[in-house]
């Protein structure tokens, strides 16, 4: 496969850009793969990469029942960042930050990861502490954490209401300076591209309806396109983990929610940096087109349909139009929801599960996106070598029997925020 | 939004009612520690109907068990529970 460059894109002006070619194959199912990916997602397809590129294996068939990156990947509000507070979050999502930074000279695909700022605003004397405390804790494993001041924040996003009389006064932030955004469906495309040009497979529309058993060891699947045997199956699917595993007779810690984000008309830059708020739960940010991103709670009750709900929609927009007053100016063009994968501690779930050769990958709860890399560089180290990787050893799916969970909000047994 | 049928109180809009938790996930007083343990941290998440405990928390504040669709969020189901159902 060419690869992209300015030079090539110079060349194709000369001739009338004819050179273009797929940036993937349409893959038939061969009988038999060494490992199956089951999700073409960001996190799968990024696992695929990972296998071929790290791994050297090559007869690896991703599986997407739809097409790629149409679930999750296409939904989210696209923040990268890695300011958790627990340690074993933190290290994750810190060690896909440094690779986001240099993504797309990896992947030779344009991932327009923007590092602007990841802005948590605090509304309290009891935030700021708490932000601080956070803060404190990333520092010391060496993770970017800058406490600002009202007056900062005021002179970095001059729209916020940081006035006495705001709904929910403003009483700085916790910023992190190499978070931002980056364009999703590039995600899902550039691993899919770079993945391809190493061999392999992807399959799209081609849903698993089956897993395959000798004994109890899953020796592969059944699709809308027939049976493929696999050496080792992963399941990458966060959103329907809980229905996957439950053909193979598993029951997760986990809870299927609807997650709904909405965007805005396209304006000029309004707002620079990514806004959160933890206390509110809601996150804005503007897209390189223009358009404002909202993001707010999960629909906090089960449910497997990708559309929202107007009572989370309202709270997240009452939000948003308190912090940012302008924002009532503007039109919602499009509202959309994906399903999320709520884990009873709020944290993935990356590893092997009790049946043999089958491994789980999932639990992403309304985060993964900018776990994307992270994700597959561990769940690919976990599917060619049987093991965790130490990043994702915490993440094992015995976690919540042996007490060991990794409970960031403190929300206790329960798969959801309240 | 859902309409749900309160078993008192005839349909309401979702903006009165609570989810509280589904059926599988209650904790029996007599369970196994095994049985506890899956009733604490698993579900079962059925991309189809479950049951649920749902609370008409801004009406009459009755508990019920809402059998309910995933996907279609069709409701086929409304059961009281609590002190006002029992015989």
């Amino acid at each position: 496969m060419s690869r992209y460059s300015a030079f090539g894109l110079l060349r194709g002006a000369l001739n009338g850009q004819k050179h273009w070619q797929p940036a993937w194959r349409d893959a038939e199912p061969k009988a038999h793969y060494d490992i199956i990916v089951i999700g073409g997602g960001g996190h799968g397809l990024a696992t695929a990469y990972y296998l071929a590129k790290v791994h050297g294996l090559r007869n690896i068939a991703v599986l997407e029942k739809g097409w790629i990156g149409g679930g999750n990947t296409g939904r989210n509000t696209t923040i990268v960042r890695s300011n958790y507070r627990l340690q074993p979050l933190h290290d994750l999502f810190e060690f896909g930050l440094k690779m986001w930074h240099n993504l797309s000279d990896e992947l030779n695909y344009n991932v327009m990861f923007s590092p602007r700022g990841a802005m948590l605003l605090g509304h309290s004397d009891a935030d700021m502490v708490r932000l601080a405390e956070r803060g404190d804790a990333l520092r010391c494993d060496g993770i970017d954490a800058e406490l600002m001041t009202r007056d900062a924040v005021a002179k970095l996003e001059p729209l916020l209401d940081v006035s006495r009389s705001a709904r929910f006064p403003i009483e700085g932030a916790l910023i992190q300076r190499r978070g931002g955004t980056a364009r999703h469906d590039a995600v899902a495309w550039g691993y899919a591209r770079a993945a391809d040009s190493l061999g392999v497979d992807i399959i799209q529309k081609c849903e698993v309806t089956g897993f395959v058993r000798d004994g109890d060891a899953v020796v592969g699947v059944e699709t809308t396109r027939g049976r493929i045997g696999a050496g080792r199956t992963g399941i990458c699917v966060a959103g329907n983990s809980g229905h996957v595993a439950g053909l193979a007779g598993l029951r997760l810690p986990i809870e299927s929610q609807t997650l709904q984000a909405m965007v805005t008309e396209g304006v000029k830059p309004m707002i620079n940096s990514v806004i959160m708020s933890q206390s509110l739960h809601c996150y804005i940010s503007q897209s390189d087109k223009g358009g404002i991103v909202f993001g707010g709670d999960p629909d906090n009750w089960p449910s497997y349909a990708q559309r929202g709900n107007p009572m989370v929609m309202e709270g997240a927009v009452a939000q948003g139009l308190a912090l940012v007053p302008a924002l009532s100016r503007l039109r919602m063009v499009r509202t959309w929801s994906g399903v999320t994968d709520m884990s009873c501690d709020g944290a993935p779930i990356i590893g092997a599960t009790p049946v043999p050769n089958l491994y789980l990958n999932g639990g992403w709860c309304y985060g993964g996106f900018k776990a994307t890399p992270a994700s597959g560089w561990t769940y690919a180290h976990t599917l060619a070598t049987g093991q965790p990787h130490a990043l994702n050893a915490p993440f094992a799916l015995d976690r919540f029997e042996r007490g060991a969970t990794i409970d960031e909000t403190g929300t206790g047994p329960m798969p959801c925020s309240r | 939004m859902l309409l749900i049928p309160c078993p008192f109180c005839g349909a309401r809009a979702q903006t009165e009612f609570v989810f509280e938790r589904s059926v599988d996930s209650v904790v029996a007083l007599d369970a196994t520690p095994e049985a506890a343990m899956a009733a604490l941290f698993t579900r079962t998440n059925p991309r189809g109907p479950d049951d649920e405990i749902w609370r008409h928390t801004y009406g009459c504040r009755a508990w019920m068990i809402v059998t309910r669709h995933r996907v279609t969020h069709v409701i086929s189901a409304v059961r009281p529970v609590g002190p006002v159902a029992l015989p």
